[in-house]
């Protein structure tokens, strides 16, 4: 036992020492402009990225439940952020087509009033779909919560006084920087982690792994698939949020369903029911996405020019996607976290390889 | 509203819901053998309708040529895609099968995207579609007839199929039972694949009378008649063909029918098919005609 405790302790200090140092690092960046603005946007993607991947795969990694509703959530998160930190005249200038609904024209708070009112918001509408969505399985359930996000689009394209429709909202108050992505990314790490490993978290993969016995194990369907469900939205919301404030314009159009897939990818390759996975498979698919935008522009090769392909980007994610799904079907991490006793395992089983590579070669 | 107009807006509904239906089919026949969303039968029908369309302008073969061709490339193209993405997953999850549909059909977009181009292109409706006919005060495009007529010649043929012939018999076991079927000496794979080639081949009609009704096409254009017609399908009972039949006209009636009795929500139009969707699966969850089967893991 003592020996446990030890080793808890010690894992404990290394995970807070290392989440020190990614502070640390959050700071020199952002403080000390170490990389130009496009870097740091896509750092702040990263997070976002990050968070959404958690949320979709909380619901189909640990509750077994494939529901695409991610892109609708964020909708919702990233309307209500911006419209309670748009200023007056922002949003005068927004409206011209019909005027703002009255209640909202003067309201202007601080970005975290905004930030959690979003994700509060987009868990109400989680809740409100979830309660009659979740009666359905599988393909049934994706499709529902495929189509309440279209629906959540749709009625955002016709409410012209409170969302300005399809104009969307211009000049949205940038204020995500990498304190709120960052930041909100750990805290989304650790409610996720924190939510897998308590009874809760085992319900949810007895629910994934058995329905049918967890019933039998007493364990209420119903309340914990609404409860994960909820705090899906919650992130997805959250993720929508810190979207909107930072591309700084929303529009429903945004909102696709190609934004789900995106996150489906992330949650995917990351492998199911791992939350390292997909943090790892967040940080390295956002950055693709940007790094492949180059098979978008043209290139010159010195002898001949290529023209830049429109969309190759999303083909080589689609086909990458495919062969994850048909060749290597756990993903990065399957199941398992990176930890600790797992790294060291990995470091000395890397260390011993290589002496010995280096004796055979003597 | 005059007796004149409803019954134009009837003829409108029973075209538009009979192209769901002739949509929805592909969907239920799919599902009924794999218990499988066919995620891509959207952009199957946006292949068949650039198939016919390159027929015309490119090649310029007459049109009923065109056609034909486009349906036959279709139904291979939907077999290469089952070979290709759902048969290596045949043991896998069942989740793993849909995640692999919907790369598929998010394939198909984007390489439609790159090949074509985002921007619309005009469909060329041939001559005998773009008459108006005069049936006492209605005058009636005569495309929005010739709709129903080939939809219901086309269920009287599968039909027969379906329950006549051999191979109409085993894909009725394999839907029922796939491991049994396999067992009683039937060829579930090339069952497999003759379901989605007649599944496509119903999809390309459909989706080649749909580029004539609304004749501007792009990469995207499946996307909607894709999700439209699942529901159609999921409304009417996946996995059952009359089903199909009923949930698309329900479907195609309704929504002429919203834009028509209450133009200020012909914004909302897209939205129908889903609202009716979630207040018939919590009514009945296995659809209208659904039978109940036994709850499939998935």
């Amino acid at each position: 036992m003592k020996i446990g405790k030890i080793h808890l302790h010690k894992h404990c200090l290394l995970t807070i020492g290392s989440t020190l140092l990614l502070l640390v690092a959050i700071i020199l960046v952002s403080e000390f402009r170490l990389l130009d603005a496009y870097k740091v946007r896509v750092l702040n993607l990263c997070a976002i990225y990050v968070i959404l991947g958690l949320s979709m795969n909380l619901t189909l990694g640990y509750g077994g439940l494939l529901a695409l509703g991610t892109a609708g959530f964020m909708c919702v998160g990233a309307y209500i952020s911006a419209l309670l930190t748009m200023s007056p005249e922002q949003k005068v200038a927004n409206f011209f087509l019909e005027p703002i609904v009255p209640w909202l024209a003067n309201v202007e708070v601080a970005f975290v009033i905004a930030i959690i009112a979003a994700g509060i918001g987009a868990a109400i509408f989680g809740f409100v779909i979830g309660a009659p969505a979740l009666k359905l399985r599988g393909d049934y359930l994706a499709i529902a919560t495929l189509g309440f996000a279209e629906i959540i689009r749709v009625v955002f394209t016709n409410t012209q006084s409170l969302t300005n429709g399809a104009l969307g909202l211009k000049g949205i108050p940038s204020h995500t920087n990498l304190y709120w992505s960052w930041g909100l990314a750990i805290l989304a790490v650790i409610l996720a982690r924190t939510m897998v490993t308590s009874s809760y978290g085992r319900a949810f993969k007895a629910i994934r792994d058995d329905q049918t016995a967890a019933e039998a194990m007493g364990i209420n369907l119903f309340k914990h698939k609404v409860t994960i469900f909820v705090i899906s939205a919650f992130m997805a919301g959250i993720g929508g949020a810190l979207m909107g404030n930072l591309i700084v314009t929303v529009n429903p159009t945004f909102f696709r369903f190609m934004l789900t897939f995106q996150v489906l990818l992330i949650a995917v390759i990351g492998g199911l029911g791992s939350i390292s996975g997909t943090v790892i498979a967040g940080i390295i698919v956002t950055i693709a996405t940007e790094w492949l935008r180059i098979f978008e522009s043209p290139m010159d090769l010195g002898f001949m020019r290529i023209p830049g392909i429109p969309g190759m980007r999303m083909v080589i994610f689609a086909v990458l996607l495919m062969a994850v799904i048909i060749f290597w079907r756990q993903g990065l991490m399957g199941r398992t976290e990176v930890s600790w006793e797992r790294t060291f395992a990995f470091l000395n089983r890397v260390r011993t390889r290589f002496q010995s590579g280096r004796g055979v070669g003597q | 509203m005059s007796g004149t107009e409803f019954t134009q807006h009837i003829f409108n509904g029973i075209a538009l819901g009979s192209l769901y239906a002739l949509i929805a089919i592909g969907y239920t026949m799919v599902y009924g053998i794999l218990r499988l969303i066919n995620f891509a039968h959207g952009e199957i029908l946006m292949s068949a309708m650039f198939f016919a369309m390159f027929g015309v302008t490119l090649f310029s073969l007459p049109w009923p040529v065109a056609f034909l061709l486009a349906i036959l490339l279709t139904a291979a193209f939907g077999i290469s895609i089952e070979r290709m993405a759902y048969r290596p997953l045949r043991n896998a999850p069942r989740i793993s099968v849909l995640i692999s549909a919907i790369g598929v059909s998010f394939l198909l977009q984007n390489l439609g995207l790159v090949v074509f181009g985002a921007r619309p292109k005009a469909f060329p409706r041939p001559d005998m579609f773009n008459q108006l006919w005069h049936l006492g005060d209605v005058s009636v495009l005569s495309l929005n007839l010739y709709i129903p007529i080939f939809t219901v010649l086309l269920l009287i043929g599968l039909t027969w199929f379906i329950n006549k012939t051999r191979t109409g018999m085993a894909m009725r076991a394999a839907s029922k039972d796939l491991d049994t079927a396999r067992l009683m000496g039937i060829d579930v794979d090339k069952i497999i694949s003759i379901t989605f080639g007649i599944g496509s081949a119903l999809a390309a009609f459909g989706g080649i009378m749909w580029a004539m009704k609304y004749p501007s096409i792009h990469p995207l254009v499946g996307l909607f008649p894709g999700l439209k017609c699942f529901i159609a399908a999921v409304v009417g009972g996946i996995g059952n063909v009359p089903g199909a039949m009923l949930g698309g006209f329900i479907l195609g009636v309704g929504e002429i029918m919203l834009v028509a009795f209450m133009p200020e929500l012909s914004g909302y139009r897209d939205a129908f098919a889903f609202v009716l969707l979630i207040f018939i699966l919590l009514a009945k969850p296995t659809g209208i005609l659904g039978e109940k089967t036994a709850e499939v893991k998935s």
